[in-house]
């Protein structure tokens, strides 16, 4: 196969990968555009295997290679719960960075294989595009890492604040441009290794400021650098696929970053810099009466029987409390009594961008019963109840009208304009913005203190014996 | 009906199929690709090609990716997680054709983990898609 033939198919998998990207327009095209990227996957390592036309050790190596890995990934896939959803996604992000940096280190030690020289007279260009692909992919690496442990709840997800650390970052980030530069003038091997280790450790502070409730924003941008690193490597490799892949998903991590951090009414400066959701000074003007009225599975059963409307309204504390499947039947139940029952979904509800809808599906709820915060805001002055589980900043009527709040300016959802607002909730704490939420000590609301799937089935229960 | 128009377009599939395979072993787009560098005088790096490219595919991704339904956010990533461990290529390279063992070592991990990505990625957004379904009725 010519190397131009073999570009023009490089050329079409990426193309495939743009219709996979597509076909997320909407659900019903979604898993054809997924199919359209594995078949891109495929005529890629095809290609290179035809290309490559490697000696039968070396192919044997290859076919073990990707039947370890390919059968480790297949067994990960089927076994993930959904709710640990970004925590993979994170740990997934950390392999791509970790690939991106042996693969430019197997192009230092062995440039003749792919075509940029041979040792000790590699191109400046390719030395550049390396060292930059070796350092996002390190980056990518070891940040994608603190981001699962923080994920994961292995690692606490309170910012750690080193003494100086910008000073440190800023003096690290530095040094690496500067062993870029030595790299280039003398393709030491030692300072390729240098140029890992210090991106290594770079990952590693710029994720360990940043606090849990910034999470959703933290996987997005390491989805984007993952894509940069590969697109670096790309560059190396003068590999068309490699290359368009690492720029659609580079932007496309970059999108997601930017709708995250709107959704949250931060910059994204000030979500990188860290420090967020700490400290819990943040109190608020102490002039309102802090009294709440409690209720019980039964109050909240006979509201809802009773309501023409209820909207629900998911977040991290249902994920946390596996309570999707409790709340599915909830509905179920509702809408026997003809109660019309809808969802609605802030951009940063979860952990990462989208994680209540797949857990809702989860839970064979139909995608279009729920709905977007700008297209169900309005509808919360027509709703007789809404049910509030394990949501709560997204709720606080104080990012609207209090302007002293910490997140003041903060989209919300106006749940406190429905008639009664049922709030479940493990306790009275803050939310994860280590926040005071208003919406508490409102007339309509009525807490209900218990786990979130206990109260959910209870209220199932409750529903059936009236 | 439905069959000799499925039968026409693969004929149609078969005779374009035909021509790229006759051009490549012509040597037809050798030929194009090193006169697109010859008109230039072989002034221009092929690296500018590059960035050309790279440039454009981050404004496709732009609009692409705003295209994407807010509510398929999570299966956005976890595929693009997977294709961009297209990355693979690079650890094919070392792993099939390198003839220093310490780079081919580095080929056969970074297959592996990239390979943990591709089935990861691809298989777990299928299975998140397949629950995604309409009201009934």
């Amino acid at each position: 196969m010519s190397e131009s033939f073999a570009a023009v198919l490089y050329l079409v998998s990426a193309v495939l990968f743009i219709l996979a990207l597509r076909g997320l327009s909407h659900p019903t095209t979604s898993r054809q555009g997924n199919t359209f990227g594995m078949v891109g996957m495929g005529l890629a390592i095809l290609t290179t295997l035809v290309l490559a036309a490697p000696s039968f050790g070396g192919f044997m190596l290859i076919v073990l290679g990707l039947a370890i890995g390919g059968g480790a990934g297949a067994v990960i896939a089927q076994r993930i719960p959904m709710t640990a959803m970004p925590q993979l996604v994170a740990a997934f992000h950390s392999l791509v960075g970790l690939a991106a940096v042996l693969v430019a280190a197997a192009a230092l030690y062995a440039p003749e294989s792919f075509g940029i020289g041979l040792v000790g007279s590699i191109g400046a260009t390719a030395l550049v595009e390396m060292s930059l692909g070796v350092a996002i992919g390190a980056i990518t690496f070891t940040g994608s890492i603190i981001a699962f442990l923080k994920l994961d709840g292995r690692m606490s997800g309170k910012p750690i604040m080193l003494p100086g650390r910008h000073v440190i970052n800023a003096g690290l980030a530095a040094t690496i441009l500067i062993l870029i530069a030595i790299l280039v003038g003398t393709e030491s091997h030692f300072v390729f290794w240098l140029i890992v280790v210090a991106s290594l450790a770079l990952g590693v502070l710029i994720i360990i400021p940043i606090g849990g409730a910034d999470m959703p924003v933290v996987v997005s941008m390491l989805n984007s650098y993952s894509g940069w690193a590969a697109a670096g490597i790309g560059f190396t490799l003068g590999n068309l696929a490699l290359i368009i892949t690492g720029a659609l998903v580079g932007s496309s991590g970059a999108i997601l970053s930017y709708i995250m951090c709107k959704g949250m009414n931060r910059s994204f400066v000030s979500v990188i810099l860290g420090g967020f959701g700490g400290e819990q000074a943040a109190g608020g003007a102490d002039d309102i009466d802090r009294t709440i009225k409690q209720g019980s599975a039964d109050d909240a059963a006979f509201l809802m029987a009773n309501a023409g409307k209820v909207i629900i309204v998911p977040g991290y504390g249902m994920a946390v409390a596996q309570a999707q499947h409790a709340l599915r039947e909830l509905a179920d139940s509702l809408k026997e009594k003809g109660v019309e029952v809808k969802y609605a979904i802030h951009p940063v509800a979860g952990r990462m961008p989208g994680h209540m809808n797949v857990l809702l599906a989860e839970a064979s709820v139909p995608y279009d019963e729920v709905f977007e915060l700008e297209d169900i805001n309005s509808e919360f002055a027509q709703a007789d109840v809404v049910y509030v589980i394990g949501a709560n900043d997204v709720t606080n009527p104080a990012a609207r009208d209090d302007p002293s709040s910490p997140i003041f300016g903060m989209p919300i959802l106006d749940v406190d304009k429905a008639k009664t607002c049922l709030f479940v909730k493990r306790s009275l704490g803050s939310g994860y913005a280590g926040i005071d939420n208003t919406l508490f000590y409102k007339d309509g609301t009525m807490m209900l203190l218990a786990d979130a799937k206990k109260m959910t089935e209870d209220i199932v229960k409750a529903l059936h014996e009236h | 009906m439905a069959t000799p128009a499925l039968e026409q377009a693969l004929d149609d599939l078969d005779r374009a199929a035909q021509g790229v395979r006759d051009a490549a072993g012509s040597g037809i787009l050798d030929a194009a690709g090193a006169a697109a560098h010859g008109a230039t005088g072989g002034a221009i790096d092929p690296f500018v090609f590059q960035l050309a490219v790279f440039l454009l595919a981050i404004f496709v991704g732009y609009y692409v990716v705003w295209s994407v339904t807010p509510a398929l956010h999570t299966p956005l990533m976890s595929v693009t997680n997977a294709i961009s461990s297209v990355i693979v290529v690079g650890a094919l390279l070392a792993v099939g054709i390198s003839t220093s063992g310490i780079a081919t070592g580095f080929g056969f991990v970074a297959l592996i983990l990239a390979s943990v990505n591709i089935f990861g990625g691809f298989l777990v957004t299928q299975r998140m898609l397949a629950m995604y379904k309409k009201k009934e009725k």
